[in-house]
């Protein structure tokens, strides 16, 4: 096994799936020649060829729907929009065409299409480069969002998402691309999209998250456990459809849940798990849920970024209201 | 374009550009021939079917209108004054290639196969409507105004890469031209060489906002020079002079030279829709009467009846058809299995995620 960061596992899964079937093309803006302004499709181009691996015009509204066009003689596209801020470009694409393709043709026609995008805050990046939009697309009937937030995860999903015959979305934290790195397996694999993965057991409250929350989250946990208590924290992975199974079985257990998500605080993911819980486990809850999000202000000017994106302390401060109540 | 003596000057330029930018005809308002040289080479059974095909779907305007007024029809965008633009066009093209329409352009997808009962349920909004039989290679009418345009760029590109000798086909209206999709579309198609022919129906009204006020441009068809690809405005009433341009557009196409954008400049003659869309609030009675001149049936009418090909009878016989078959369409359509939640939950997902697993099985009680 090798020791890859996400960057390179996501590079790696996207050259397994265009060995494994040669109807994956690999297209967006910079993908070619340069390898995506990230490096995630460094190479490809160069092994696969021009014509599987391409640079578009610049157009994120065409390049989502090419993708669409492109289904209809049976290639399966995994579109890069070089960063998910631009998604407001591309939204009739994605949440207008792809979303609604299987449903509008009577399911005639699928829709295999994978949506890569870079997003995230913590990285000093433009204005509209970091902004969390999952709930935009979670709110979307038709698609799947996937955020892994571990090398091994992103390869195992994206590979999965790859091989869907349904459209998904796969969003990828920027600060995650080289923060760190882990034994990645070199065969193909899939993990399954729509199962979360439980990171850390604990027994005094459930901490449920995504994306570069669940590393927050975790280092809360490590914290608390100094101070007794004891938290399990949860990594969606996959935020539509979220996974409740998990999700209840721990509430069950800690009787206390805190929901953490980068995103502003209305009507996102953090919401609707906190809807459910309460609908699906209301007697086991010792305390309300509790939300750890970003405020509803537009995503800040970069040199505010660290007091407004949400962070461990947060985390900590929300799980002693809840142990409290 | 060479500077003039004083320096450059862009304004001549553009002028230039403007002016070189002619209306393509071939038969005139009398159905006389103008422009013999350009002639397409159809024989004399080509030319009667484009006649009856467009005296069909003449009829079948008029019958979705009336159906509509009984409450018996849903949406439906009238077709009058556009059957040369919609029907000449898609005779040009082959039964292997795509079609993208707009939501005006039932005709085209029904003479590419699509079932008239399925063409009535789109407009009841019945999903088998949009389900089309095998082997007919179309998406349904697209709503969104220009969306058409950038997926066609996809679809020609994805025949391009698969060695196709096809195209893909689009089309949309004056209003759509001024849509981020309409240029991103006919941009992404040329940069890729792809086989596509964008068709615009420059009927001169976008619901009620006319024509001058979409663009500066005085032509629409020059818009697709900044895409650095073959551009045509032609007489959108005349069949022929459509044959002609959209048949050529086709074999660059497959030729590898790239998509053409055509203009083809008509009239509605009905309403935007009928949802309550009422024209003498936008348009003078005196327009509809000049455009009446032009109507593209009379004047093809007057070409075929000077050959000898069409004559009254004929006429009568494909209209008595036409109605007959849009009575049994019909009768077919009520047929139509009435939708469900659940039915409608298993067209979401080639795999159903689990919410839509729990909502299933919550409204299979329901229903049950």
């Amino acid at each position: 096994m090798a020791e890859l960061t996400m960057i390179q596992a996501i590079t790696e899964a996207m050259k397994t799936e265009l060995k494994n079937d040669e109807d994956v093309l690999v297209f967006g803006e910079d993908v070619g020649v340069n390898g995506g302004v990230f490096l995630a499709t460094q190479g490809l181009q160069k092994e696969f060829g021009v014509d599987r691996v391409f640079d578009t015009p610049l157009a994120e509204s065409a390049i989502a729907s090419l993708g669409l066009g492109l289904t209809l003689e049976g290639y399966r596209p995994v579109i890069e929009i070089q960063f998910f801020g631009f998604l407001f470009e591309a939204m009739d694409g994605i949440a207008g065409q792809i979303a609604r393709h299987r449903y509008r043709s009577g399911a005639s026609k699928s829709t295999p299409i994978v949506v890569r995008a870079p997003f995230g805050g913590g990285v000093n990046t433009p204005e509209l480069h970091a902004d969390s939009l999952e709930g935009l697309m979670a709110q979307t009937p038709g698609l799947r969002v996937v955020i892994p937030s571990t090398p091994t995860d992103a390869k195992g999903l994206l590979i999965s998402a790859i091989r869907s015959n349904d459209p998904v979305i796969f969003l990828e934290h920027m600060k995650l691309y080289r923060s760190f790195r882990e034994e990645v397996p070199e065969e193909d694999y899939e993990v399954e999209i729509g199962k979360a993965s439980v990171k850390r057991e604990g027994t005094d409250v459930t901490l449920i998250s995504y994306g570069a929350m669940v590393h927050e989250a975790i280092a809360a946990a490590e914290a608390l456990e100094k101070e007794d208590i004891s938290a399990e924290v949860i990594d969606l992975r996959t935020v539509s459809p979220v996974d409740y199974d998990t999700l209840v079985t721990s509430v069950e257990k800690t009787n206390r849940a805190v929901v953490i998500q980068e995103a502003q605080h209305q009507a996102g993911v953090g919401g609707q798990v906190t809807a459910e819980l309460q609908e699906r486990a209301i007697l086991s809850l010792e305390a309300p849920i509790m939300r750890v999000s970003a405020p509803d202000t537009v995503y800040p000017f970069t040199a505010a970024e660290k007091v407004w994106l949400p962070n461990k302390d947060d985390i900590i401060e929300k799980v002693k209201d809840v142990i409290n109540f | 374009m060479a500077p003039k003596k004083k320096g450059f000057d862009p304004v001549a330029q553009l002028n230039d550009i403007e002016e070189s930018f002619e209306l393509f005809q071939i038969l005139d308002e009398e159905g006389k021939i103008i422009n013999k040289n350009e002639m397409p080479d159809l024989s004399d059974d080509d030319l009667v079917e484009i006649m009856t095909r467009m005296v069909w779907t003449r009829v079948l305007d008029e019958r979705s209108t009336s159906l509509n007024r009984q409450g018996r029809l849903g949406f439906y965008a009238p077709t009058a004054g556009q059957e040369a633009s919609q029907i000449a066009s898609h005779y040009a093209i082959e039964k292997g290639d795509y079609v993208l329409p707009g939501y005006r352009d039932v005709p085209q997808l029904i003479w590419h196969g699509l079932p008239l009962y399925k063409a009535f349920l789109f407009s009841r909004g019945h999903f088998e409507g949009n389900k089309f039989p095998e082997g007919v290679n179309a998406l349904s009418p697209q709503i969104i105004i220009g969306a058409q345009f950038v997926q066609t760029a996809g679809v020609a590109l994805g025949l391009k890469k698969r060695e196709k000798e096809n195209v893909a086909i689009t089309y949309t209206g004056d209003g759509g031209t001024s849509q981020g999709d309409f240029y991103e579309g006919i941009n992404f198609a040329g940069a890729f060489k792809a086989p596509a022919i964008f068709v615009v129906q420059n009927n001169q009204y976008a619901i009620s906002t006319p024509r001058s006020l979409q663009t500066k441009a005085k032509t629409l068809a020059q818009k697709g020079v900044a895409a650095g690809i073959p551009s045509v405005q032609v007489d959108g009433m005349d069949a022929l002079a459509v044959y002609k341009v959209t048949k050529d557009a086709r074999e660059r196409a497959i030729k590898g030279e790239g998509p053409t954008l055509i203009e083809t400049v008509c009239y509605r003659f009905g309403a935007h829709t009928l949802s309550g869309d009422d024209p003498t609030r936008y348009r003078e009675e005196s327009e509809d009467d000049e455009w009446a001149k032009k109507d593209p049936v009379v004047r093809f009418r007057k070409f075929l009846e000077s050959k000898d090909l069409w004559n009254e009878e004929k006429e009568k016989e494909v209209m008595e058809r036409a109605r007959e078959e849009v009575k049994k369409a019909i009768k077919e359509a009520d047929k139509a299995t009435p939708q469900s939640i659940t039915g409608l939950i298993d067209l979401m997902y080639d795999e159903n995620p689990s919410n839509i697993k729990e909502q299933y099985e919550y409204y299979k009680g329901k229903e049950s």
